[in-house]
């Protein structure tokens, strides 16, 4: 038991130390102040408050959707909807949030809820097309999202947008729906506490309820679920409406603690994102905020080194394609690890035989 | 009926076969590397570091086919790392796929930025596009002349495609051995052939298809290269691999529905219709047509039990 | 008699950590048939895999002709004049025997496959050792006999003057087995070296020339056959001498448990390959269901399990139609079923034991404690199934995946005895487990059906067939050939000829097993 959980601690970091190797030959290769880009890379998060703190901040949707995506990879549902739903529940959130005019207590919780709801339902659609078709939700929720943009971004041109304002933005939302900031000189925001209570609530869902049992087995065994009276069907389908329902949270409270009015002109990006967060964590809620401070630090850093430097922030996309690659290797150190098996077999076969295989 | 007017116009039937050959190509990728028994979900960034790469080498050496040659390096070495991590390394091919298309809209902006100083789009390279062609005898037939003359070169590329992929399948030993791959990886290899082998130049071929189709979006479709540009397209293509139930014909056929649901698209945005909903045409078009498609084998397969 | 094959110190460890081959020697001569026995999960298959390239040793070396050779790759082995015949065919289904047979080896004209050319080549290769098949047959279609002569014709087309044969007998009737042995020693004249698998020692002592056996992946020793008695042969099998009859007593039938009525069931190629099966099981009795594999076994206990949907026919439990339950409904009315592949069905490998011993029952209230889970009352069901049935863990957090064979079917074991069953369907319950796993299940189910239990046992095995069934039927095209209500007076050859085909009882005799 030990022995594979070091094995993936060090598996884990030298995927990253490899990567961020490849980074900085990058950025060794074009820039022509290598030094300094690396080091606003590195420890440019760390050089001031607002600058840490815009790693918690960017934490906060990378949780949301990497505990969407880890749920619904439990149940190895390639579903990539997140990205749909999150900014669907973002949409939600802006509506609720402009059209009504609710004490903040009801509409703060109203508009989160909503944006779940919302996220729900969307990820319901290629759920069912799986279970009911048999059509492969990687490829549906794929179209669901381009789908989902063009809709989101049609309410708010349509229904909510402000033609006063310079660019396409919907009118501010009412102060009673935004989520008040934790901190003063930053945006960190009170959505943190709602991510840190979804992840202990979905770590306990998945490892200890019936139904995130049959989750897992459903996962690791589809076969097997099924012969032993699981309703796999059911669980498919649930699996992802729960994805859905956190993601469309994440959408929803991204929105009200980030922003005032609703002002994304494209899909964010999040729900890509959380597919990076969750192979990280390995698909456990625990271990998601881990993975999203990574992956959010590393941004922060590119974006300071990009901003401070000539280096552009993108380069952080080949991290975050590596880092994903050689987890997920499943060769990637497994002659280190079966020379450990081997040598333990050895030993143990050496103890039992009295120093001798024959 | 305006609709029906612009459907039924030689103009549309032209758009159809444009808007269907990126598609195309990168669903005929689709259906090698799936007979291989590999899913490529790389089509899509494949396509994308293609259509770049066509874009800066043709404004670099002033020629179109320079660019297009890069287009296809750039294919095969983005498929060969997808090849080297899902079969040396045994990464889920899914991830590793979803992670080249991770590192393709990031990496391309990345390099735009550091060649053209433009996060958006490539105007200040004057990249070249691949000729036009006009088919002598066909372009002088009435309705079929205008609908099939005149196209780039690289549609009719794709449409010699289909034939070239059927018979790689079907008539060659390579074929063979690709669908045996793909069909009982363990019987391939009790005979010798080396499985990792065969699936790493079916993974090469799907790449270099899709690069056509890459190469085609930046320097014929438009002139000119801008971020996530592919707009799915690698996607679409892998349901029309499926709804083509993995031949060439029939992915053909699933690639110039996809075509007509994009011209359908793009001809319809003079109507009063917001624009928002008629972008998402070819995207809802793919889900029912996957839908259809699926629930057709489930009840394929019922039928022929009730009999 | 020249060596033409010595394998030096070979040990083999798996990535869970099992040891398949400890220091092997093994050594071949030149034409002889040699046959390689021991029990399941003696190591035999991970040895010839490692000679034929599929796996790789952590130590040893392989000598051909006195050579040393490194054997890397299949492709390397056939180069070197092995072929081996896997116990599993590697066959590609779709394709057809010629396209089977050339492929990799395919001829060409202008750069394109000469089908026509395929076809008499393989017509040619059939003719010369007289092995008969259809070239243009798709290979889908084949009896499993005709699939095994177009894996031996493989193996030859390509050269090979070893020949390894996995366990060839373990799909095929008494009948076909004689063809079979007959084909091998033709081939034998004509100069081969065959390397038989085997756990049968009949056939053993019948074909081979000389014999090495293995236990606990060790070689435990070498002979000529003829100095060796099928006594001493699996005395060294299993270390110690066995008990081949079963211990049971009479068994006293009760009540009608399941009946089948009319089942018919048409495959995806339309084929039928359930036709009008009826049959019943009474509480206390196991009835045996022998047959060759493939001859429509498969499909009659995934139907009665709710695996597959069905539309012909009618399935009753005590009396009450169970057609459209649904797979956990059938489960509480009480049937258990053991899978024939416990990797696929049986249990979850990458799940931990106490997760896998819970499966059919997680949602019980006595394993939940309002809606989270009772950590503390799985840990002690577990503790108490893995004492029971002496399964050899570390904890019952291990993984399953870490446990040897054996070990994994005694977790499926377990879970499907410990409810308490109405009905258990056993489908093949102890393939490829060792001998200790095998008689522990084999005491398990009879305790079962003394206690009331309906029991349906499917095996290919047809001595575990006949020491452990009280009645039996005999499956052959997807029909009830026979019917037998006293095992002591039928023979396995008498039994091969019905699972042939060859002889059918009437309609009034079959229709017996109703009871009614
Ligand atoms: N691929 C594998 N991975 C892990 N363990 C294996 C694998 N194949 C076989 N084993 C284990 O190795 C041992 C020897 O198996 P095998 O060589 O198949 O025996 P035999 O052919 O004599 O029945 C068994 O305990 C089996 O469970
Ligand atoms: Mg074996």
């Amino acid at each position: 038991m030990h022995r594979e959980v070091l094995f993936e601690i060090v598996r884990t970091a030298v995927a990253i130390l490899i990567s961020l190797f490849v980074v900085f030959l990058i950025v060794f290769l074009v820039s022509s102040q290598p030094t300094e880009a690396l080091s606003k890379f590195l420890i440019g998060p760390l050089s001031k408050v607002r600058y840490f703190s815009n790693v918690l901040e960017l934490s906060i949707p990378l949780i949301f959707n990497g505990l969407a995506i880890s749920i619904m990879f439990q149940a190895k549902q390639f579903n990539i909807g997140a990205e749909g739903a999150f900014f669907m529940g973002a949409v939600a959130a802006t509506v609720v949030g402009i059209t009504m005019n609710l004490p903040r207590i009801i509409h703060l919780p109203f508009a989160i809820i909503a944006g779940s709801f919302i996220g729900g339902i969307l990820l319901f659609i290629p759920a069912i097309l799986k279970s009911k078709w048999n059509a492969s939700e990687l490829v549906s929720s794929l179209m669901l999202n381009y789908i989902l943009y063009y809709f989101g971004i049609f309410i708010i041109n349509y229904y909510l947008r402000d033609v006063n304002a310079g660019y396409m933005v919907s009118y501010p939302l009412n102060s009673s729906v935004l989520l008040p900031k934790l901190m003063v000189g930053t945006r960190l925001h009170y959505g943190i506490f709602i991510a840190i209570a979804m992840i202990i609530i979905m770590y306990y869902f998945l490892y200890r309820t019936k139904w995130g049992y049959a989750i897992r087995m459903t996962g690791l065994n589809e076969k097997f679920a099924e012969y032993v009276g699981i309703n796999v069907k059911k669980v498919i389908l649930y699996a992802q409406i729960i994805g859905g329902i956190i993601a469309g949270m994440g959408g929803a409270v991204e929105l009200l603690g980030m922003y005032t009015r609703f002002e994304w002109q494209k899909l964010p990006g999040y729900g890509w994102d959380g597919i990076i967060v969750a192979i990280l964590a390995r698909n456990n809620p625990l271990l998601v905020p881990v993975a999203a401070f990574f992956l959010s630090y590393i941004r922060i850093g590119a974006d300071l080194m990009a901003r401070m430097t000539d280096v552009p922030s993108e380069v952080v996309s080949v991290i975050q394609a590596l880092v994903i690659m050689l987890i997920a290797a499943e060769s990637f150190m497994a002659k280190w690890r079966h020379t450990m098996v081997v040598k333990r077999a050895k030993e143990e076969f050496y103890v039992n035989n009295g120093g001798s295989l024959q | 009926m305006k609709i029906l007017e612009i459907i039924f116009s030689t103009s549309f039937g032209y758009a159809i076969l444009r808007v269907t050959t990126p598609i195309l190509f990168a669903a005929l990728g689709a259906v090698i590397s799936d007979k291989a028994g590999v899913i490529n979900i790389a089509l899509e960034g494949i396509m994308l570091m293609a259509a770049l790469w066509g874009v800066i080498i043709s404004a670099f050496t002033h020629s179109a086919w320079w660019g297009l040659v890069a287009a296809i390096v750039s294919g095969v070495l983005m498929s060969f790392i997808l090849a080297y991590f899902s079969l040396n390394l045994k990464t889920d091919v899914i991830l590793a796929g979803i992670a080249l298309n991770l590192f393709s809209s990031g990496g391309t902006i990345f390099i735009l930025y550091l060649v053209a100083h433009d996060k958006g789009i490539s105007s200040s390279l004057k990249s070249e596009v691949l000729p036009q062609m006009t088919l002598p005898l066909v372009n002088k037939i009435p309705v079929i002349g205008p609908i099939f003359s005149g196209h780039n070169i690289l549609t009719y590329i794709a449409l010699l495609a289909v034939i070239l992929v059927y018979v790689l399948l079907y008539r060659t030993p390579l074929g063979l051995r690709i669908r045996a791959v793909g069909e009982n990886p363990d019987a391939a290899d009790s005979v010798g052939i080396g499985v990792n082998k065969i699936r790493y130049i079916a993974l090469l071929l799907s790449g270099i298809l899709a690069s056509f189709g890459g190469a085609y979006l930046s320097m014929g479709y438009v002139s000119w290269f801008s971020t996530n540009m592919t707009a799915g397209r690698g996607f679409i293509a892998l349901a029309a691999e499926a709804m083509g139930k993995g031949t060439p014909l029939g992915t053909f056929f699933a690639s110039l529905l996809f075509g007509f649901a994009g011209a359908l698209a793009n001809n319809l945005q003079s109507l009063r219709i917001p624009s928002e909903f008629i972008q998402m045409i070819p995207y809802i078009v793919t889900i029912i047509g996957l839908v259809i498609y699926s629930s057709s084998q489930v009840s394929r397969i019922k039928k022929v039990k009730e009999q | 008699m020249k060596e033409i094959l010595k394998m030096q110190n070979i040990t083999k460890v798996y990535p869970n950590g099992i040891v398949a081959n400890k220091r092997v020697n093994f050594s071949v001569n030149e034409g002889e048939i040699h046959a390689l026995v021991g029990e399941n999960g003696a190591g035999k298959t991970t040895l010839m895999k490692i000679l034929f390239g599929l796996e790789q040793p952590e130590e040893g070396a392989i000598y051909l002709n006195g050579k040393k050779v490194s054997i890397n790759s299949p492709f390397i082995a056939i180069k070197n004049g092995i072929g081996m015949v896997h116990q599993h065919f590697m066959l590609v289904p779709s394709l057809t025997v010629a396209e089977n047979i050339v492929l990799g080896i395919e001829p060409r004209k202008r750069g394109f496959i000469d089908f026509k050319k395929a076809v008499e080549i393989t017509e040619e290769l059939a003719q010369k050792y007289n092995l008969k098949v259809d070239a243009k047959a798709v290979v889908r279609d084949l009896p499993v006999g005709m699939k095994q002569k177009v894996e031996i014709l493989k193996a030859l087309l390509r050269g090979a003057k070893i020949l390894i044969l996995d366990e060839p007998t373990a799909v095929l009737t008494p009948q076909e087995t004689e063809e079979l042995f007959e084909e091998l020693l033709r081939l034998k004249e004509k100069g081969h070296t065959i390397i038989f698998i085997s756990h049968k020692l009949r056939e053993v002592k019948q074909i081979s020339d000389r014999v090495t056996i293995m236990r606990h992946g060790k070689n435990v020793g070498v002979f000529k056959t003829s100095e060796v008695t099928e006594q001493d042969i699996s005395k060294l099998m299993v270390g110690r001498d066995v008990v081949l009859k079963i211990e049971k007593t009479q068994h006293k039938p009760g009540e009608v448990v399941l009946e089948v009525k009319n089942l018919t069931w048409i495959n995806e190629w339309g084929k039928p390959t359930l036709k009008n099966v009826s049959f019943s099981v009474r509480s206390g009795e196991i009835l045996g269901v022998a047959g060759v594999e493939g001859n429509g076994q498969r499909e009659l206990v995934e139907i009665i399990t709710g695996l597959r949907k069905f539309d012909k026919g009618d399935l009753l439990l005590d009396g009450k139609i169970i057609n459209n339950l649904s797979i956990k409904e059938r489960r509480e009315l009480g049937i258990s079923y053991i899978p024939e592949d416990r990797m696929v069905y049986g249990v979850a490998a990458e799940a931990s034991i106490a997760e896998n011993l819970i499966a059919d029952r997680f949602e019980k209230r006595e394993f939940n404690h309002g809606i989270l889970t009772n950590i503390r009352k799985i840990a002690s069901f577990s503790k108490y199934l893995i004492e029971e049935f002496k399964i050899q863990c570390s904890s019952f957090n291990q993984k399953v995946k870490m446990l040897s064979g054996g070990n994994i079917q005694k977790v499926v074991v377990a879970r499907e005895f410990s409810s308490g069953p109405k009905l258990l369907i056993a489908d093949q319950p102890t393939r490829g487990i060792d001998v200790g796993a095998t008689e522990l299940i084999h005491k398990k189910i009879i305790e079962l059906r003394d206690r009331g239990t309906a029991v349906l046992l499917i095996s290919a095995d047809l001595n575990e067939i006949m020491e452990l069934s009280d009645t039996l039927i005999v499956m052959f095209g997807g029909e009830i050939v026979a019917y037998f209500d006293d095992l002591s007076k039928v023979t396995e050859e008498e039994l091969g000829t019905y699972m042939l085909g060859l002889k059918k009882q009437s309609y009034e005799e079959i229709r017996r097993v109703l009871y009614a």
